[in-house]
């Protein structure tokens, strides 16, 4: 059914698809929506959930973890300083193995307080064991929970499921939202092998020597380096049912390129506007949207700038003391590979300032003037 | 692809209809984009709504700065902000008023029509005497006067978008439809 939702009921969609049975979360702007409209359907009785209220995001997610251990499949949602108060308890989830699905709407870290748009909440938590997709529209915000629970519930790890403040989380788009039955047969009841229940009480996490742990997060790296190809496998079956293919990334007019920028989130759809208007003036851009950060398609990356002559990233965050976060990973990708491909940074869009098809001109112009880079980072839009 | 800015004041409905008019457009197969101002409304505040409307998927998510067209809830925002800010030459200002378009100052660039949502809005009892909500009888003269999709579309998604009262928004959108 074609339907015009808000980024926000998106990821609500999503969840209820999924038949999420346990919801527990606390609202904070720009998220509330995500939970309002779960706790409506909960109360209609339209989703069969547990719904739970918390008095903070720490609770929420401690909630998810415990519903999770139970056996329920389980989503929240949150945005930054909400999902960084939750930041002990991401660990939690992925070191005890429990496959949580979390929406974060991408704002920006006080102080100054902000409620806009920037990735430095959710890539702050890059190191915490989370599987973490970046949405560029609402459809494939909606896609993206669904397929989130399969491909978490399969490794037993956590993911969250990104989109920017505002740009997504409150413009509205026709969505395609599927039928109920059709999402079952792609994703079946969560099954974990092992519960913890009070009917069936087991200690679960405790002191763990040297002699044990280490394996433990062995493990979990293992499981994660499945991911990719589970993430391409699930697209592609996913793409049988519902049309729509999702991936690892998303490739626009890169094959020729002679410089590709790499983009993530809503930038990355705007970017696709720049490309196609440069591409009219004979100016061989492409542009290749980053869809999972963690963990990192560096393979496909790889493979994509066989024959780039340039790459152009641009970073709506920044790792302070060093470069933009998607930066890193690019060139990290490339080491030992090809070390001549000149990469260049760029800082944009920080605490929301808006990244309009206009700032990706003037990335590649820069970008195709010289022939490497001569700054570490090059910032766009900032008054110095 | 068409870009509209709407201007209202905070708790005049001027997202819901921006909402409403998304809904009736999609319902003929076209693509597109709503979205409020990124920020913290407040009631009484100036506050405003983006619209894109195309016939293939909108990829562009930047901020409107050129609109086509510009729709002004609030005829009092005309002395507050400059409603025609970025405004295409040639774009149309719908604006909610019981004044004639040369009662208005504005540049001769611009097409200027009249509606008066609020006699509209008064009359079928939507909201107070003193704060009626026009939100559902804009939506009605702006399909009209745009072009943009058809009245039976426009009905459909009033029914469905607003929180109470369907038939007398329908019947207000209807009324502003059929004397734009």
């Amino acid at each position: 059914m074609r339907k015009v939702i808000m980024g926000n009921h998106a990821l609500s969609y999503g969840a209820m698809l999924g038949r999420a049975q346990v919801i527990a979360a606390y609202p904070i702007t720009p998220q509330t929506q995500v939970v309002e409209l779960l706790s409506e359907m909960c109360a209609d009785k339209i989703l069969d959930a547990k719904f739970i209220k918390v008095e903070s995001e720490h609770s929420a997610m401690a909630a998810c973890l415990g519903a999770s251990l139970a056996g329920a499949r389980t989503f929240t949602a949150t945005s930054s300083q909400g999902l960084t108060l939750m930041h002990e308890l991401l660990h939690w989830a992925s070191g005890g193995r429990l496959p949580v699905v979390m929406g974060n709407i991408n704002r920006a870290m006080a102080p100054g307080w902000s409620i806009w748009s920037d990735q430095n909440d959710s890539l702050s938590q890059r190191d915490t064991g989370w599987i973490q997709f970046y949405c560029s529209n609402n459809q494939e915000v909606l896609d993206t929970v669904i397929q989130a629970f399969k491909v978490s519930e399969k490794l037993l790890i956590p993911s969250m499921v990104i989109l920017d403040a505002f740009t997504l989380s409150h413009t509205y788009e026709v969505v395609d939202v599927p039928k109920q039955a059709k999402v079952d047969k792609f994703l079946p009841p969560f099954k974990p092998e092992i519960t913890v229940t009070p009917d069936d009480p087991h200690a679960f996490g405790g002191l763990t020597g040297p002699e044990h742990y280490f394996e433990l997060r062995y493990k979990l790296q293992k499981d994660m380096e499945k991911a990719p190809a589970l993430i391409e496998e699930t697209g592609k079956e996913y793409e049988k049912m519902f049309g729509r293919y999702l991936g690892q990334v998303e490739e626009h007019c890169c094959d020729d390129a002679e410089l590709i920028l790499v983009t993530s989130g809503t930038m990355g759809s705007t970017a696709r506007v720049a490309v196609d208007a440069l591409r009219e003036e004979g100016i061989k851009v492409g542009n290749l949207r980053i869809k999972v950060f963690r963990p990192f398609p560096f393979e496909k990356v790889r493979n994509i700038f066989k024959n780039a002559k340039k790459v152009a990233v641009i970073d709506r965050n920044i790792s302070y003391g060093h470069h933009g976060m998607f930066f890193q990973e690019v060139k990290s990708a490339m080491y030992g590979h090809d070390h001549d491909l000149p990469i260049f940074g760029f800082i944009t869009g920080l605490g929301g300032r808006d990244i309009t098809p206009s700032t990706f001109r003037e990335i590649a112009e820069l970008s195709l003037e010289k022939n490497k880079p001569e700054e570490e980072i090059i910032w766009i839009g900032v008054n110095r | 692809m068409i870009e509209i800015r709407f201007h209202g004041r905070g708790g005049q409905g001027t997202v819901v209809a921006s909402k409403i008019l998304a809904d009736a457009i999609s319902k003929e197969g076209n693509y597109v984009q709503a979205y409020p101002e990124f920020g913290v409304e407040r009631r009484g505040a100036p506050v405003f709504a983006f619209i894109r409307i195309d016939n293939k998927p909108i990829y562009d998510k930047s901020r409107i700065y050129r609109p086509d067209h510009v729709v002004v809830v609030d005829p009092t925002l005309v002395e507050a902000i400059d409603v025609t800010e970025g405004l295409k030459e040639g774009g149309m200002i719908i604006i909610n008023t019981d004044k004639k378009p040369e009662e208005l100052k504005f540049p001769d660039k611009y097409k200027v029509v009249t509606v008066n949502a609020t006699g509209v809005a008064v009359k079928h009892k939507l909201g107070t005497m003193a704060a009626p909500i026009v939100n559902t009888a804009i939506v009605g003269a702006v399909v009209k006067l745009l072009k943009l999709t058809k009245l039976e579309s426009v009905l459909e998604a009033v029914r469905e978008g607003v929180p109470t009262k369907p038939e007398e928004n329908a019947s207000a959108a209807k009324e502003a439809y059929e004397k734009a």
